[in-house]
């Protein structure tokens, strides 16, 4: 046994993470671009190789190289045998100038709620189109639903348009295929979308420039990803849901949490709510000493000047919170049991779990046209939806653009325990 | 109020990966009441057990350590596991396969197998004598594939199998850790963290490892490109010869199927210098029986193994 001592200025310079979902339909070469960031990236270790050219599989012929670059993301022994990718993967891969976390989501429509699994806890998404097959034929619906996902989760979208070797590497079909989505941004209102040309299969655009896009002019898929900002704003707004209440040696209470938005002080005046009662910060507390503030994403305990008496599911807040027992939210329904009519679900937003009933369907969204229909009556597997919300207990209206660790919400099926719902509040009533 | 005051820059990498795991341990201590956390005396357990010191502080562990031993582990580990436990004054709860075999409860085809796979029937015959509804494992999506798919909060079923069919999606952070009763859900706080970011932090803060993990002479036999301590229970075979080499472990489990690397590196930072140079992945260097299978995790993991 033996304590270790840290090498001085060992630990310094991190480079910050940067997690990102790749959406495509089957085939559009999703698995192939995957593995060629990793490949590139230096990312694939060298036994992972000798795997993928003995594993088995459906379609294992060896390619580029003698591996088949997409049998690097297909996990799970089920799925290989499938020869598709049902389950949101996670892949780690970095470079010199950022680390990345890849959430590999599934493509199928079906799979369209894993989809939104990684969406939430990404700030980009590519979303991949391969141009040979759409040339003249416009967008797919599935590329208009993950353009969805991506507007509702408030992403920052990149459009990777694959194959572009099979097309010729026709600049006309890569400008026909941004005329399209460039609709789509507009109606989704996605700011921004980036766009780039790519052969995921040899490689070009992706960590280097290709000599076949002497009309792009923009960086490769990499140094996009190393350059590129997340779209989800900072808020000033300080959150901090109360996971646990401990005692410290003094006897004083301390409420344990992450801070998930905004930035908090001793001497700040703080609201917990839904109570509304204020108090001053005392002191922040953690093992590595006392601090002098806790900012966005740290994990702390707060001591308070006066006995609150707060538990598991209230929040400290700076004064702008507000309590409310009615909200209209986008939903995505991710149940295979469909929403029915006056049942109540659990509501679980931050640490708190209340009970809550959809009053009415706003519109569902209909994925041909991205139409808004209004006379929808139910919500079933993969539909997304904007509905009115009551809850039991008095939950925080924050919006989701704003503060999304609060705006945010699931419903949970309290008799199958199934996560039935993913929530974004859009209006606090 | 204390003269130990820290300002706050932006959150490294490694800080935010350590406050997330905090998050994730408050959380599974907030929605379950009957937990405990898997403590082996290995490096990814030992992160998992600082983290949830971390989490509960000035508060002792709101829940025991918990260790499936195969009777197969190496002493150095099990003398680290204990004192450990002992230094924390936490509460260790220790269940062996052996008991599990003497029950009838495991078989194994030989005496002298790995007894990896008869790990997850001890492990779920100690979830049902102490009622865990929840247990806290080191596991790491980047180890390999299957575990690449999993939650960060993994449901099991009433037999402690998880079906990667029908996980829960996971939203945000918002974990759902309701189950029906018999069943039991396992909480993975290091799920983002990579085989690097891990050492990176045990350096940085200093966590004790058992001695395994660092260069020392052992002797051993050179089987199929990997190196085979020679012990009682994995004695070289005719014809082979027994070397002295100076070794490390990077994983510290089962003794028949846990093989050590050449390497000099004697702290940390060698061990992250070897490690970046290195082109094996961790587990492909140092587990004889993940590589007779590449679905041998998913398929243990379907049986209830950790
Ligand atoms: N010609 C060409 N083929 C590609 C390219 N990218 C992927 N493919 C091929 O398209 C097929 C589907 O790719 P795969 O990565 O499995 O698609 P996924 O279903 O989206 O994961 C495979 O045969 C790939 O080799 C590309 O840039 N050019």
């Amino acid at each position: 046994m033996r304590a270790v001592q840290p090498p001085a200025g060992a630990f310094d310079g991190e480079p910050g993470v940067l997690r990102f979902i790749t959406a495509g339909s089957v085939d559009d070469g999703k698995s192939t671009l995957i593995g060629r960031l990793l490949f590139d990236s230096k990312g694939l270790l060298r036994d992972q190789v000798a795997a993928l050219t003995t594993a088995r599989g459906a379609q294992s012929a060896l390619q580029d190289g003698d591996i088949d670059l997409a049998l690097v993301t297909d996990g799970l022994e089920s799925e290989r045998e499938q020869g598709i990718t049902i389950d949101v993967a996670y892949r780690y891969f970095a470079t010199p100038r950022r680390s990345f976390v890849i959430a590999d989501a599934p493509g199928h429509e079906q799979y369209t709620r894993n989809m939104v699994t990684a969406a939430s806890n990404a700030e980009v998404a590519i979303i991949l189109i391969d141009a040979s097959r759409l040339a003249g034929k416009g967008l797919k619906a599935q590329t208009r639903r993950h353009a969805t996902i991506a507007a509702l989760m408030g992403l920052k979208v990149i459009v990777a348009v694959n194959k572009m070797d099979l097309t010729g590497w026709s600049r006309a079909v890569f400008e026909e295929i941004r005329e399209n989505f460039e609709r789509v941004a507009r109606t989704l209102a996605i700011a921004d979308p980036v766009y780039v040309p790519l052969a995921a299969k040899h490689g070009d655009n992706v960590a280097a420039r290709s000599p076949h896009t002497p009309w792009y002019e923009g960086p490769p898929l990499l140094e996009i990803l190393e350059t590129i900002e997340a779209a989800r704003g900072v808020s000033a707004a300080f959150r901090l849901p109360v996971q646990r209440v401990l005692r410290m040696a003094n006897g004083a209470r301390a409420y344990a949490g992450r801070v998930e938005s905004g930035v908090v002080k001793p001497g700040d005046e703080v609201v917990a709510m839904p109570s509304g009662q204020s108090a001053v910060v005392e002191s922040i507390r953690t093992y590595d000493g006392s601090r002098a503030d806790a900012a966005e994403g740290q994990s702390v305990s707060i001591v308070l000047d006066r006995d609150l008496d707060l538990g598991r599911g209230d929040t400290l807040t700076s004064q702008d919170a507000q309590a409310v027992k009615s909200v209209t939210a986008d939903l995505c329904w991710l149940d295979e049991a469909p929403w029915e009519k006056g049942r109540r679900y659990l509501l679980r937003q931050a640490t708190r779990t209340t009970q809550a009933l959809i009053e009415s369907i706003v519109f569902v969204r209909e994925m041909t046209e991205l139409a808004e229909v209004s006379e929808a009556s139910g919500l079933k597997l993969n539909d997304i939806a904007s509905v009115r919300i009551k809850t039991r207990d008095a939950i925080l209206g924050d919006l989701y653009g704003a503060r999304p660790a609060t705006g945010a919400f699931v419903l949970i099926d309290p008799v199958s325990n199934q996560t039935a719902a993913a929530g974004m509040i859009r209006e606090a009533a | 109020m204390s003269a130990l005051i820290k300002s706050s820059p932006r959150l490294s990498h490694l800080d935010r990966l350590e406050s997330e795991a905090i998050h994730i341990i408050r959380e599974a201590a907030g929605e379950r009441t009957r937990l405990a956390l898997l403590f082996s005396g290995g490096k990814d357990s030992a992160t998992v057990l600082h983290l949830a010191r971390k989490a509960f502080w000035p508060e002792k562990l709101p829940f025991p350590l918990l260790h499936v031993d195969t009777g197969h582990n190496f002493t150095e580990v099990l003398e680290f596991r204990d004192a450990e436990a002992r230094r924390h004054g936490e509460r260790l709860i220790v269940r062996q396969v052996e008991d599990s075999i003497v029950r009838g409860t495991v078989k194994l085809a030989k005496a002298e197998a790995s007894r990896n796979a008869a790990q997850s029937v001890t492990l779920l015959e100690a979830v049902e004598e102490f009622q865990f509804d929840a247990l806290i494992g080191g596991a790491r999506r980047d180890e390999e594939k299957a575990r690449a798919k999993e939650r960060i909060f993994s449901h099991r079923d009433e037999f402690g199998a998880w079906n990667p069919k029908a996980q829960r999606p996971e939203l945000w952070s918002l974990y759902n850790a309701r189950i029906n009763p018999g069943e039991h859900m396992r909480v993975f706080p290091l799920s983002n963290w990579t085989e690097r970011d891990v050492w990176t932090y045990i350096g940085r803060e200093g966590i004790a490892l058992p001695s395994l993990y660092f260069a020392h002479p052992r002797d051993v036999v050179r089987r199929d490109g990997l190196l085979v301590p020679a012990t009682a229970l994995t004695p070289p075979r005719v014809g082979e010869t027994v070397e002295r080499v100076s070794v490390r472990f990077r994983t510290v489990g089962d003794i028949t199927g846990t093989c050590p690397v050449e390497s000099t590196a004697a702290t940390v930072e060698d061990i992250l210098i070897e490690t970046e140079l290195s082109d094996l992945s961790e587990r492909g260097a140092t587990r004889m029986d993940d590589r007779a299978n590449e679905a041998a995790m998913e398929r243990r993991k379907r049986e209830g193994y950790f």
